[in-house]
């Protein structure tokens, strides 16, 4: 620095220079010889987990989304004695990673973890693991806190998304299997019979375009629309083959089949490009919904919360099949889980909340969305107040389809929402169709899952 | 900041005190040295020091071991580094041209072709909207574009845009952050460019008006490059500001669930490398790319247009 003060003749000034810049880059040489790799460490996960010192008397931390923020209300006040501090927040919806970036900060800190939360499946592929080499695994081993008899008891497959190296590390609230929603006044009405079969759904599309255009026999402009349709149609995005190698392969025949079937019927518009809580959806097409393909959670949500559609209309049918496939499979559109934290000071306290909230009647029995439960299930399909806003009975078509959830579909470290929000969607927007842009949502979703450490295949 | 830490290494020269009239001079300056404290605490805190540490990650991993430039490498190769900076650049370039020329032009107009009262109302709405911290404007203008629920839904409509989701088609992007940008900040330096203006003295405008100049030609050949330091500052700053663009895509990717790429901008390349994958080290490199364009663009424009020559005339 002082050197530079000092004044020089315009000679001696480019020596001193270029003897700087040399020793520069050469100290750069050196260093870089001795670099080590910029790869992440990878860290796997631990099958215990050291507790924290146990309090059973410290306030226990639970964040929850706004729809089950009741229910975590309900507790408090059947439990008076528990102390809860109660926290809302997005609750993982919609591939948001909120959770995630607080986590990764809590693990960095060494302390401010929730010790309860309600989370997406998505959320438990990384709270199993470890986020730094020096942290523990967010999520604890609930299989470690709760009885199996407890974890038997949840519809098959329903904790799949839980399970990480031979251990659970959530308990599944909801699953939130795909049903063929129909409404049955507009059905007698017109004289359609609902559709059993997709070809059947193609031609209901066709008829309708025809007879009633305007109408329109499902959507796919919302964030979750490929759960509803190529997870139904068994098509291999999301497939894991091994736990860290990833099936992409949407040229499979159980892809194409979906997009050429929706082009077609996204072309003569009986299928809405739209999303379905756009203000202009809502106004002028959600009106005239005449079918739905959609979760569980449509009949309450969309139909009676979303497009006011007034009660005893809205009826649900089985999952359509594919001609010539014997078995039936359909999709899943999120369904939450809770997962206790591994740093809590007071697990029994935690436990005990986690517990009431996924397996109670009392809790399960009323919850907004159908439970995994499945003893809580049979009290929710029994219970007045979910069925009598449907034209008929929805317990059949509700129990077919949770059994029929097909298992191909990964829950994978990343979230299976944002390539096709951000990638397929817009596309659509455009005018473009679902055939020519899976190209580019297979490639948007390899690059999405080898940035997560995946090793992916596309055959 | 860059533009100010630039400035601050450039005027450094001039520090040697000559060893005369030592005692009221030592006394000037404590109390300056007083005066500049706060800020330079303030600057150390969370400039200086985040910087370095920046640095210091960005040429570690999460090991803490040494790594070279290898997370530059590491980062450039990364799927989502390329589209992110195109993006950036792209919203640059139109903001700062729409930047430049709308507040000068209409500076020049509000000073030059305007009755007093007039502009200063004229001053006073364009400068409101400024005043609105900016997730508001962002949530302002997310009902703005939404042909559902706009005011101005027939305009939308007018421009071929019949939903929300057509708005905010990706080729779409860069237009809608300008307007955002140009709405909550142009306002305040068309009214730093009007001072910029008062600032000439009306006798060299007089003159120019007898030697036959119009209003067009004294605006080009007279106020124009008399301002032409604050259009170097403004465009400096807006540089700086435009490169760390964040919200705007933040916000208007979680209103449309998702129908934006997360990683739009490379402020939120890094923020999603750091709080999604857990690669701090990663998003320092990014980060530091930002700062390396910053200062970059900031030195070019302070050579360029002689900003802090006055200090040594």
């Amino acid at each position: 620095m002082k050197s530079l003060t000092v004044p020089l003749s315009g000679t001696s000034q480019r020596r001193v220079l270029r003897a700087a810049l040399t020793a520069v880059s050469l100290s750069v040489v050196v260093a870089l010889a001795g670099c080590a790799s910029a790869t992440q460490s990878t860290s796997t996960g631990a099958a215990g987990f050291t507790k924290a010192a146990q309090d059973s008397k410290a306030t226990i931390t639970v964040w929850a989304d706004s729809t089950r923020l009741p229910a975590v209300q309900a507790y408090q006040k059947s439990h008076p004695n528990a102390k809860l501090n109660i926290v809302t927040y997005d609750g993982s919806a919609d591939g948001s990673t909120y959770l995630q970036t607080k986590i990764q900060l809590f693990d960095r800190t060494g302390k401010g973890w929730p010790d309860v939360v309600f989370a997406s499946p998505t959320d438990v592929t990384w709270a199993s693991n470890p986020t730094t080499p020096s942290a523990q695994a967010f999520a604890a081993p609930v299989d470690q806190l709760v009885s199996s008899s407890t974890i038997g008891n949840f519809a098959k497959g329903s904790l799949t998304p839980c399970e990480y190296n031979g251990h659970t590390y959530c308990l599944r609230n909801d699953i939130a299997q795909v049903v063929t929603w129909y409404n049955k006044t507009l059905f007698d009405q017109f004289g359609y019979t609902v559709p059993t079969t997709w070809e059947q759904y193609q031609a209901l599309g066709a008829q309708v375009a025809k007879d009633h255009s305007g109408y329109v026999l499902g959507w796919v402009g919302d964030s979750n629309s490929h759960e509803s349709y190529f997870w139904s149609s068994q098509c291999p995005a999301f497939n894991l083959v091994k736990p860290d190698t990833l099936r992409v392969a949407l040229s499979a025949p159980e892809c194409t089949r979906m997009a050429t079937l929706l082009d077609s019927m996204i072309a003569n518009k009986s299928i809405s490009t739209q999303a379905s809580n756009n203000a202009d959806f809502i106004k002028n097409v959600a009106p005239k919904v005449l079918m739905a393909v959609g979760p569980s959670w449509y009949g309450q949500y969309i139909f009676n919360g979303g497009f006011k559609t007034p009660a005893g209309q809205i009826a649900a049918a089985n999952p359509m099949t594919w001609s010539g496939e014997s078995s039936g499979a359909t999709g899943n559109v999120g369904g939450g889980v809770w997962m206790i934290s591994s740093h809590s000071k007071n697990l029994a306290a935690a436990t005990a909340i986690t517990e009431w909230l996924t397996t109670s009647d009392a809790n399960q029995g009323s919850a907004p969305t159908y439970p995994a439960y499945t003893p809580a299930a049979k009290v929710w399909l029994a219970n007045p107040t979910n069925s009598q806003y449907f034209a008929s009975d929805v317990s059949e078509a509700f129990t077919t389809a949770a059994n029929e959830v097909w298992t191909g579909w990964s829950n994978t470290k990343f979230s299976d929402a944002t390539a096709w929000s951000s990638v397929v969607l817009p596309a659509l927007t455009a005018g473009k169709t679902l055939t020519e842009t899976l190209p580019a949502w297979q490639a948007a979703i390899v690059d999405e899952a080898k940035a997560v450490g995946y090793t992916v295949t596309t055959k | 900041m860059t533009a100010l830490n630039g400035g601050g290494r450039l005027t450094a020269p001039a520090a040697p005190s000559p060893a005369r009239r030592r005692t009221p001079r030592r006394r000037a300056g404590l109390a300056g040295y007083l005066f500049v404290a706060g800020y330079a605490i303030l600057l150390l805190a969370f400039g200086i020091f985040p910087t370095v540490y920046a640095i210091y990650l960005a040429l570690t991993n999460d090991r803490g071991q040494f790594t070279g430039l290898n997370q530059f490498v590491k980062v450039v190769q990364d799927y989502r580094f390329g589209p992110a900076f195109t993006n950036i650049l792209i919203y640059l370039v139109m903001w700062l041209v729409i930047l430049v020329v709308l507040t000068v032009v209409v500076a020049v107009i509000l000073r030059s072709r305007m009755k007093p009262g007039l502009s200063s109302i004229f001053r006073f709405l364009f400068y409101i909207p400024g005043a609105l911290a900016g997730v508001a404007s962002v949530l302002v203008w997310l009902f703005m574009l939404d042909p559902g629920v706009s005011p101005a839904s027939g305009l939308v409509n007018a421009l071929g845009f019949g939903t929300f989701s057509q708005v905010i088609a990706p080729q779409n992007l860069p237009v809608i952050f300008v307007l955002i940008a140009f709405w909550t900040g142009a306002g305040g330096w068309i009214v730093v460019m009007y001072g910029a203006l008062n600032n000439i003295p009306d006798e060299i405008l007089e003159a120019a008006r007898m030697d036959g100049a119009g209003p067009w030609k004294s605006a080009w050949f007279i106020q124009i490059p008399m301002i032409s330091k604050w259009i170097a500052y403004m465009t400096i700053l807006a540089f700086a500001a435009g490169t760390q663009l964040f919200v705007e895509p933040q916000l208007l990717q979680s209103a449309s669930l998702g129908r934006l790429n997360p990683t739009w901008s490379p402020n939120q390349l890094a923020y999603v490398l750091a709080f999604q994958f857990g690669d701090f080290n990663g998003a320092a490199a990014v980060s530091i790319f930002l700062l390396v364009i910053g200062l970059v663009g900031a030195g070019i424009l302070v050579t360029r247009s002689g900003l802090f020559k006055a200090d040594t005339e």
